[in-house]
């Protein structure tokens, strides 16, 4: 085989893997997020279909498929029809510039574990992405021409402009000290135990409150707050366009607790764990056990995302506002303040070079 | 009115009005249920058995000489939602008189009880079924052949009216 066509080779497969992959944890996302409600609730939750009702998912899906697809009829059809695709779009587009470990090598043949490596600006690429999701967002509620979608979506727009500001703001300090955009350059800078959410804690709060907003969770789930929009944005979709919103704000879940696990918990690093393995680097199986690494740092975050939904009542709108603008941004900035005070200090006593 | 008393900032302390603090109280509530016992039941499988003071389908006493019916059409005359029809016939028992057709429209009834209320021979008692499913309207008209309940399965139902009536 021709190198080029091992590359591409390789890039397929990687993006087979990912968008599955993908796929595979929102819909289960939607499973365990059935259950933790339940359990909060004290129920059991879906337990039917398959095995303790794993395969509830997949039955939801099929159903959103066999579904009638709803266009209402003064609504813009055109967008009507883009605007799922552009949130499911962006919110996979995400997962190219998202490393899940090292690269390893199969014969000579390096293999990175994502699909665009080396790229110098992923943390960019990440913010741009995430910001051209509230497109789809503002698209489909205006498109759908209904006050309810409209108003999910300004809000939506609103939301997100706000807080993107202090998320984006909250990672300069992370930026800081790793000296770099690229993610696994930033991964590589919290190994040893130096995870930024020791080093940063301010950053990761702001970041977490920011990444609920940014993922229209609760408590900040006002696009689409049903007692009040009738589902916002989404009201006037029906079957498995519905469902790929669905699917988008859960992969937008995934996005944000995989940000969190490579820029504060110091990505698939773990102290003490690849010296006791001894692993060459490079191999196949040093790169399975960064993933899994990466993988049980990534559980307890959207469990947490879960928790938080189903404890925490929704905010008034002026709350949401006061709280985005009026106390996130100036913490954010004195964040970055403080962080660079404090490097400019110890760069001058010589602790760090 | 001192608009400048009730505000936000005097209500709360400055742990309350950072959020974070309580949240997390919140949140440590919620995982504290989490581990609670489940209240669930498995419907079809594990099914609810009523008391005696539930309110569930009109059924008529059979006996083991008949049904307990005269065709009074007293418990027709109180129904609010005119779901009762009764046809009366002469026997040569005792009695000497008896529904020849008893139907209850089970889509009007309300299950107020008041047929058992009005009842004067206790021939017309709610039972424990709440199980009713019906595919046409037609199903949903109930004669005396699934009206009649052998009395031993209305035990619980006599014994309070016996005891709170």
């Amino acid at each position: 085989m021709s190198p080029l066509l091992t590359d591409v080779l390789i890039l397929v497969a990687k993006i087979f893997l990912i968008v599955n992959g993908l796929l595979m944890a929102a819909a289960y996302l939607v499973y365990f997020e059935r259950k933790i409600s339940a359990w909060i609730q004290n129920r059991i939750g879906p337990n039917r279909v398959g095995p303790l009702g794993l395969f509830q998912s997949f039955a939801d899906v099929f159903k959103l498929l066999m579904k009638e697809d709803i266009i209402p009829a003064m609504a813009d059809k055109k967008f009507h029809f883009i605007a799922p695709i552009i949130s499911i779009g962006v919110a996979m587009a995400v997962y190219a510039v998202i490393p899940f470990g090292d690269s390893f090598f199969i014969g000579d043949k390096e293999v990175f574990m994502t699909v665009a490596p080396g790229i110098n600006i992923g943390l960019l690429f990440v913010l741009a992405m995430s910001s051209v999701g509230v497109y789809g967002i503002t698209l489909a509620g205006w498109s759908s021409n209904n006050k309810y979608s409209l108003l999910g979506g300004l809000r939506s727009a609103a939301q997100m402009i706000s807080y993107e500001l202090s998320m984006g703001l909250s990672l300069i300090g992370v930026l800081m000290i790793a000296g770099s955009l690229n993610l696994t350059d930033i991964v590589h800078a919290q190994s040893g135990g130096k995870w930024n959410i020791f080093l940063q804690p301010i950053a990761f709060i702001i970041f977490l409150v920011a990444s609920f907003a940014e993922t229209n969770r609760t408590p900040f789930d006002l696009p689409e707050a049903e007692p009040e929009l009738v589902g916002g944005y989404h009201t006037e979709y029906s079957g498995m366009k519905f469902g790929v919103f669905f699917l988008a704000e859960y992969a937008n879940m995934v996005t944000a607790s995989a940000m969190m696990v490579l820029l504060f918990l110091g990505g698939w690093e773990m102290p003490f764990l690849y010296e006791q393995l001894a692993l060459p680097v490079g191999s196949p199986i040093l790169a399975a056990v960064q993933f899994g690494v990466f993988a049980a740092k990534l559980v307890p975050i959207l469990f947490f995302f879960i928790w938080v939904r189903w404890s925490i009542p929704r905010f008034r709108y002026d709350q949401l506002m006061n709280l985005g603008w009026k106390v996130m941004l100036p913490l954010a900035l004195a964040n970055i303040l403080v962080t660079g005070v404090v490097m400019v200090l110890l760069k001058h006593f010589g602790f760090i070079n | 009115m001192n608009v400048e008393k009730n505000t936000e900032k005097n209500r709360l302390n400055f742990w309350e009005r950072i959020y974070l603090p309580e949240i997390a109280r919140g949140l440590g509530l919620t995982f504290k249920q989490m581990l609670k016992p489940k209240m669930t039941r498995q419907y079809p499988e594990e099914k609810w058995e009523p008391t005696g003071s539930y309110r569930g389908r009109p059924v008529l006493v059979l006996e083991e000489d008949g049904e307990r019916c005269v065709a009074c059409s007293l418990c027709s005359r109180v129904c609010p939602a005119l779901a009762i029809e009764v046809q009366a016939g002469e026997t040569t028992k005792e009695k000497e008189r008896y529904p020849v057709k008893f139907e209850i429209n089970m889509l009007r009834c309300i299950y107020c009880g008041f047929c058992e209320e009005v009842c004067p021979e206790e021939a017309i008692i709610m039972s424990k079924d709440y199980e009713l499913i019906f595919t046409n309207q037609e199903d949903a008209i109930l004669g005396k052949d699934k009206l009649l309940i052998p009395i031993a399965q209305l035990q619980d139902r006599l014994e309070f009216l016996r005891q709170y009536r």
